[in-house]
């Protein structure tokens, strides 16, 4: 292969590992893109100093819905100790969000990504995942995936660590 | 010269249609097309059973269509 060639081979490898590096997703240990930046529907809780839930959910996600009641059993139990939780729905469509909201009624905070812009940035691996972000707004914790009871109690374990760290 | 010129242009013809190509990623929050009514094999049920009749008059044998999952690829 001549100098040339050698290259233009070069040239479009560069732009290969370029365009995969140019979409990162967000990190363990590094601050959590802020929510009010993405003109998401709906009203976000102040969150300073709380200790944060972000859970990527759709009305079309079965193991979404099963995860609410755990969820709202959450909120209530931790909320005095600075707890939040914040569903973000990925629905594109607004009835369909609001029939569900309707029906089944959270017992926690829920905004919607209607543009899709939010979870686009931050890429979530599937439907659901949830991020765990500490009181200095730094991610902790990525779970994807609702498993019932196992994955309520390992959220709960993990919460409650994060809850007792210091601000 | 003339090997380089071919050269690249294989090259570039390779990257177009490598970038403009029909396949695509479909995300996990674009899933909402997959779970969609339209996207069920079994929505006509009309057609389902022709296709049925003739799959098990060609095969002497039915069945076999069920898959798992709601089409969304949650957990």
């Amino acid at each position: 292969m001549s100098l040339q060639n050698k290259k233009i081979v070069a040239l479009f490898l560069s732009l290969l590992v370029l365009a995969s590096v140019a979409v990162a997703d967000v990190k363990v240990g590094s601050p959590f893109p802020d929510l009010r930046t993405f003109n998401l529907e709906g009203t976000l809780p102040d969150t300073a100093g709380r200790v944060v839930l972000v859970d990527f959910w759709a009305t079309w996600c079965a193991p979404c819905k099963a995860s609410f009641p755990a969820y709202s059993a959450m909120q209530k139990e931790l909320a005095d100790r600075g707890f939040t939780i914040i569903g973000v729905s990925v629905d594109k469509k607004p009835e369909e969000y609001a029939a569900f909201l309707k029906k089944f009624a959270p017992g926690f905070v829920t905004v919607r990504d209607g543009a899709q812009k939010f979870v686009a940035t931050v890429k979530v691996p599937g439907m659901p995942t949830c991020y765990l972000i500490d009181r200095k707004g730094v991610l902790r914790e990525i779970h994807q995936g609702f498993h019932g009871d196992a994955t309520a109690k390992e959220l709960r374990e993990k919460v409650q660590k994060l809850l007792e760290e210091q601000p | 010269m003339i090997r380089a010129i071919r050269f690249s242009l294989c090259m570039s013809f390779g990257a177009v249609g490598l970038f403009l190509s029909g396949c695509t990623t479909v995300h996990p929050w674009e899933r909402a097309a997959l779970a969609d009514y339209s996207m069920r094999p079994d929505r006509d049920p009309l057609g389902t059973a022709m296709t049925e009749h003739i799959y098990f008059s060609r095969e002497a044998s039915s069945g076999g269509r069920g898959v798992g999952g709601s089409g969304c690829g949650c957990n």
